[in-house]
């Protein structure tokens, strides 16, 4: 067992999400209208499709699947793909650390949406698994729920926690969208703009409540405004975030002996390029307070600012796959940098 | 942080657009309809672009392949089965040329009368321009230059979306 936990790695996190991707796949394959760019000619009575097969004899086109029945039952998956994002490691909608303003999924004004994800984030010393669900209504309201499950693997040991000690936390979003629209005023360099809250809810009661003796709730505040600059395929996204949290809430909420307890703000932006309409490449950035340090003595529980450098691929409307580069900084005793997994299914 | 915040704002200040000469605006016949995006906003003053689309001839064949494909979606067939679909891929690609600032002259209506009465919902809209993707890429138009006509293309959501 203590071999499997050392064996963690990075490789094994995209194996896994691969592996549930699969299945979710083929669970929706009926339902998914994104074929191949090319494809062979629908065979159909129907009027309006013996004129597509008649106009298409030079040109191949691609079999679209009925959608109408999907849209009776749960109208859905309306916007462009990828103008979504994907969804961070506290379950908004963003790229992989920073929440952005557009609201999650693909819904349209008209449509509600809902998403599942999950992600793995492999470091030196820890192993970060999150996973949850968002819901979305009308373009306008994203409500999320997200578990972290932090594994201190050998570091739990050290500090006689016993091996792959976990220390858990459950985040509770809503992010309101207030103006604009990131994708479609593309004559103009208003950004969409949205609110959000957190609400996190640390279960640890050993070392966060008990040897730290820290706040084990917390509320997140912050405001993002994100911009899709078409002409150039370029999306970029600023975050100003209000936090108590330590290491995203994973070691709690303030300073040590009651001390730090007010809100800081916080600046996080991300860049992506677009590459093609399924491919999207880019960076994030994160800073995050540094309220714990020296709890140990030294330079002991630093937390430093965070960064990634990330590829997302979206197979259809249906599945994502994001892999990227991460910079969490020091954790506890050691920079903590490396691979970032994550898949995400909606409908 | 501050590196990053230069940069878009830097990324921001290069997307402003050159004035460039508008071509008139296609008469609206109903003094009610007032458009609220152009129909023929040029977007560059070079040749590339139009060149990138493969000239008129190009924008030609991209519509011979997606008229197909706007028959074949759902969201999209309602707007185009009934319709003379000769006529609007003739003047798409009017259209189209004149935004790239290609010889061309439009001979159709502004997006808000000829979108009027027809319920285009926002899903319909999206779907077409996905629909547009899909031809571009198979008529092998770099990414980058399909975004720049699909960023002209998009404000006209306020003529076309719900009307």
């Amino acid at each position: 067992m203590r071999k499997l936990s050392q064996s963690m790695t990075g490789t094994n996190i995209v194996a896994m999400a691969v592996a549930a991707a699969g299945l979710t796949s083929t669970a929706h394959a009926n339902e998914n209208n994104d074929t191949s760019e090319t494809a062979a000619v629908h065979e159909s009575a129907s009027e309006s499709t013996a004129v597509a097969v008649q106009m298409s004899a030079d040109a191949p086109v691609e079999v679209m699947d009925d959608t109408t029945s999907r849209r009776d039952f749960l109208p859905s998956g309306g916007r462009l793909l990828l103008t979504g994002g994907v969804s961070t490691i506290e379950g908004a909608g963003g790229g992989g650390l920073v929440p952005w303003a557009l609201i999650g999924g693909y819904g349209t004004r008209d449509q509600v949406g809902v998403s599942a994800y999950a992600t793995g984030v492999d470091t030196k010393d820890f192993t970060l698994a999150s996973y949850g669900a968002a819901f979305n209504i009308a373009n306008r309201v994203e409500l999320s729920v997200a578990r972290q499950n932090f594994n201190l693997r050998e570091v739990g040991n050290a500090l006689n926690l016993g091996n792959r000690y976990t220390i858990s936390q459950t985040i509770l979003g809503a992010k309101v969208r207030l103006f604009g629209d990131a994708i479609l005023e593309q004559d103009s360099l208003l950004p969409q703009v949205a609110v959000g809250v957190q609400y996190k809810i640390n279960d640890d009661e050993g070392v966060v409540e008990g040897a730290l003796g820290l706040e084990r709730e917390g509320v997140d505040i912050y405001a993002s405004a994100t911009k899709l600059i078409l002409s150039k395929s370029l999306l970029l996204n600023a975050t100003v975030r209000l936090t108590k949290a330590n290491q995203f809430g994973i070691l709690g909420f303030g300073g040590l002996g009651g001390q730090n307890q007010d809100y800081e703000a916080q600046f996080e932006g991300s860049v992506a390029y677009l590459l093609s309409r399924k491919f999207a490449v880019g960076g994030e950035y994160r800073t995050k307070s540094n309220r714990l340090e020296g709890a140990l003595g030294g330079t002991s529980f630093r937390e430093e600012d965070a960064w990634d450098i990330f590829a997302a691929y979206t197979l259809n409307r249906n599945v994502s796959l994001t892999v990227a580069y991460a910079r969490l900084g020091q954790i506890a005793l050691r920079r903590q940098d490396g691979a970032y997994a994550s898949i995400q299914i909606g409908f | 942080m501050r590196n990053i915040l230069s940069y878009c704002a830097a990324a921001l200040i290069v997307t402003a657009q050159p004035a460039l000469a508008a071509p008139e605006e296609p008469a609206v016949s109903d003094p009610s309809i007032k458009p609220s995006a152009p129909t023929l906003p040029v977007i560059t003053d070079g040749t590339t672009l139009f060149e990138q689309f493969g000239g008129r001839d190009g924008l030609t064949k991209i519509m011979d392949d997606v008229m197909p494909r706007w028959l074949q979606n759902s969201r999209t067939r309602p707007f185009f089965a009934n319709s003379d679909q000769e006529r609007i891929k003739l003047q798409l690609v009017e259209q189209f040329c004149v935004i790239m600032n290609g010889p061309c002259e439009y001979s159709g209506r502004t997006m808000a009368e000829a979108h009027r009465g027809m319920n285009v919902d926002e899903a319909a809209f999206y779907a077409l321009v996905e629909e547009l993707q899909r031809s571009l890429n198979a008529m092998k138009v770099p990414f980058a230059a399909q975004n720049r006509l699909i960023a002209a293309l998009a404000p006209m959501h306020r003529d076309i979306i719900d009307k």
